[in-house]
């Protein structure tokens, strides 16, 4: 892949029945880093992947895509935009296999490509063993794995990920992340969402979202050194208390 | 043992042919913050499902509050108190509601109930009106009202399990500080997390791994423990790709590997061989020597034997 795609967020608003979900939020994303989104239960951060994902409309301010700096219009970009739901929509009485044969149909793609993809994608989840298996059947941290691996099918170059290591255990995250670098290393632009703190200093830049808005956005330990703290609960805590 | 809120020997539960819980022995000491780790699947949620009474265990033995397993369900459900991540309030009714639902399924004497409701809410300092709907409530508040439902009847022994999930920091400090009062005020609190820096402010933690509790002890014993090694952190001094740093992952003296991010918490092996790579490495990376995390002695413990 040798081009380069970037994503301008700029004074995003958006309201959600009578909350303000997002209120000016502003930020860059870019190929090549793994960026995480980060904060509380609440923040906006769902609604900010909805809402690049073009999904939900702005109220005001503007998404744009780049490929090299060249403005696209988002439907040129759609097919290599990959999403993986904080909920995902997977069947339970299917199995791993039924899946990727369900999701090539839906995506269209042409058999010799699928048979190339469904091998290599088995191989990084290491869930070649498990391809019968009903998803129903799966661990948490499994489910999460097909639900990734049905989001690749198509070879994106942006993926967006909501929150993918809720409710999972250390082990199972590891393992995750362990994945998401190996992307990252082919060159895929990442934007991951997690409410877990201590995930941020696993991420390349972090933006920190609370109440709709950026608060704070760089490398993660740089972000710390300058706020005087030694972790980002500590950070979370103190905009909490500037906030009331 | 008089001193025991929780004391178990040899207790197993098997489905059909799967053993979920592998004849654990172990003892929580009233008044005791202990943690239950481990990885989904380990057995964590069945134990606690037994100690409830909610399930008989195959074999072994068992009393929580004094009262052995085999009593009766309900002499064990009147003493313990039980919230979990999901299902633990009823999203339309109001907090009075909930509670007072509560309140008629423990049998507490309407008398009891108003001044046993009214200390609780004052101890997690509740604002807001009875009358709301817990749909309205933010998720903190949300979940400081399932720990008011459950100790209610005022419990010896409180079992949460992943009670924190989702919440914001400044909830969770919050809630970790009502759990340090509720213990200090003699209560029990026998708690699972996925969270590592909460894991850390456990009296005692025990891990589980396939059903078997593979180590106990207090957070900075088993750090002290399970990394016998320094275990450094390496930070790249120019970019390298994440695949690259599989020869270090697989390297024989390499006697632990956990990235985090693209910095890398290592511990070497102390041989000769361990010694060398130790100085080629300060060569590429920037070395520092750190004090392991919980993080690392959960992934060591729960995973090391299968490297």
């Amino acid at each position: 892949m040798a081009t380069s795609i970037a994503i301008r967020v700029h004074e995003v608003h958006k309201k959600l029945g009578t909350t303000q979900a997002l209120a000016g939020v502003s930020l860059q994303f870019e190929r090549g880093r793994m960026h995480g989104v980060i904060g509380p239960e609440g923040a906006g951060k769902t609604t900010l992947m909805r809402t690049v994902l073009g999904l939900l409309t702005p109220d005001a301010g503007s998404v744009g895509f780049y490929r090299d700096g060249v403005p696209l219009r988002f439907e040129e970009i759609r097919a290599s935009v990959a999403y993986m739901p904080q909920t995902q929509s997977l069947y339970a009485d299917l199995s791993i296999d039924e899946h990727l044969e369900f999701f090539r149909k839906l995506y269209g793609i042409d058999a010799a490509e699928y048979r190339a993809r469904r091998k290599e994608l088995l191989e990084i989840t290491q869930l070649g063993p498990f391809v019968e298996r009903a998803a129903g059947k799966l661990s948490g941290g499994m489910y999460k794995k097909l639900g990734l691996m049905c989001a690749l099918l198509r070879s994106p170059e942006v993926m967006l990920l909501d929150e993918p290591t809720n409710g999972v255990d250390p082990i199972s995250r590891r393992e995750f992340w362990d994945l998401l670098y190996r992307l990252a290393d082919r060159g895929i632009l990442i934007i991951i969402t997690t409410a877990y703190m201590d995930e941020a200093e696993r991420c390349s830049v972090v933006h920190l979202i609370a109440r709709g808005k950026t608060v704070a956005e760089g490398e993660p330990r740089e972000l710390l050194a300058r706020a005087h703290v030694s972790s980002f609960d500590q950070l979370f805590l103190r905009q909490d208390e500037v906030a009331s | 043992m008089k001193d025991s809120a929780v004391e178990v020997q040899n207790l197993s539960v098997r489905f059909g042919d799967f053993t979920a819980v592998d004849s654990i022995s172990f003892a929580v000491r009233r008044g005791e913050v202990f943690g239950f780790l481990g990885a989904n699947g380990a057995g964590k949620t069945t134990t606690i499902r037994v100690l409830c009474g909610l399930l008989r265990p195959s074999a072994g033995y068992g009393s929580v509050a004094g009262v052995a397993l085999d009593a009766g369900e309900m002499a064990i459900k009147a003493r313990v108190g039980y919230m979990s991540q999901k299902f633990t309030l009823y999203d339309d009714l109001t907090v009075e509601e909930n509670l007072s639902f509560i309140a008629g399924l423990r049998k507490l004497d309407p008398a009891v109930y108003a001044k046993r409701r009214d200390s609780i809410l004052a101890f997690i300092t509740f604002q807001r009106p009875l009358n709301a709907l817990i749909r309205d409530l933010p998720g903190g508040i949300k979940q400081q009202v399932a720990l008011a439902a459950s100790i209610l009847h005022d419990p010896e022994v409180v079992f949460l399990d992943e009670p924190t999930a989702g919440v914001t920091p400044a909830a969770r400090s919050r809630f970790w500080a009502l759990i340090r009062d509720l213990a200090r005020q003699g209560k029990t609190i026998f708690v699972t997390t996925h969270y590592m820096d909460e894991a850390e402010q456990c009296d005692r933690i025990a891990l589980m791994r396939a059903g078997q509790i593979v180590a106990l002890d207090t957070p900075a014993r088993l750090k002290a423990e399970v990394f016998p090694e320094q275990l450094f952190e390496l930070e790249a001094v120019s970019p390298v790709h994440y695949g690259d740093m599989d020869g270090l992952r697989d390297h024989p003296d390499v006697a632990f590997f956990e990235p985090y991010g693209m910095r890398f918490h290592v511990a070497l092996r102390k041989t000769v061989g361990g010694e060398n790579l130790r100085r080629e490495l300060a060569s590429r990376f920037r070395v520092q020597a750190i004090s392991p995390t919980l993080e690392d002695v959960f992934i060591r413990t729960v995973e090391g034997e299968r490297r």
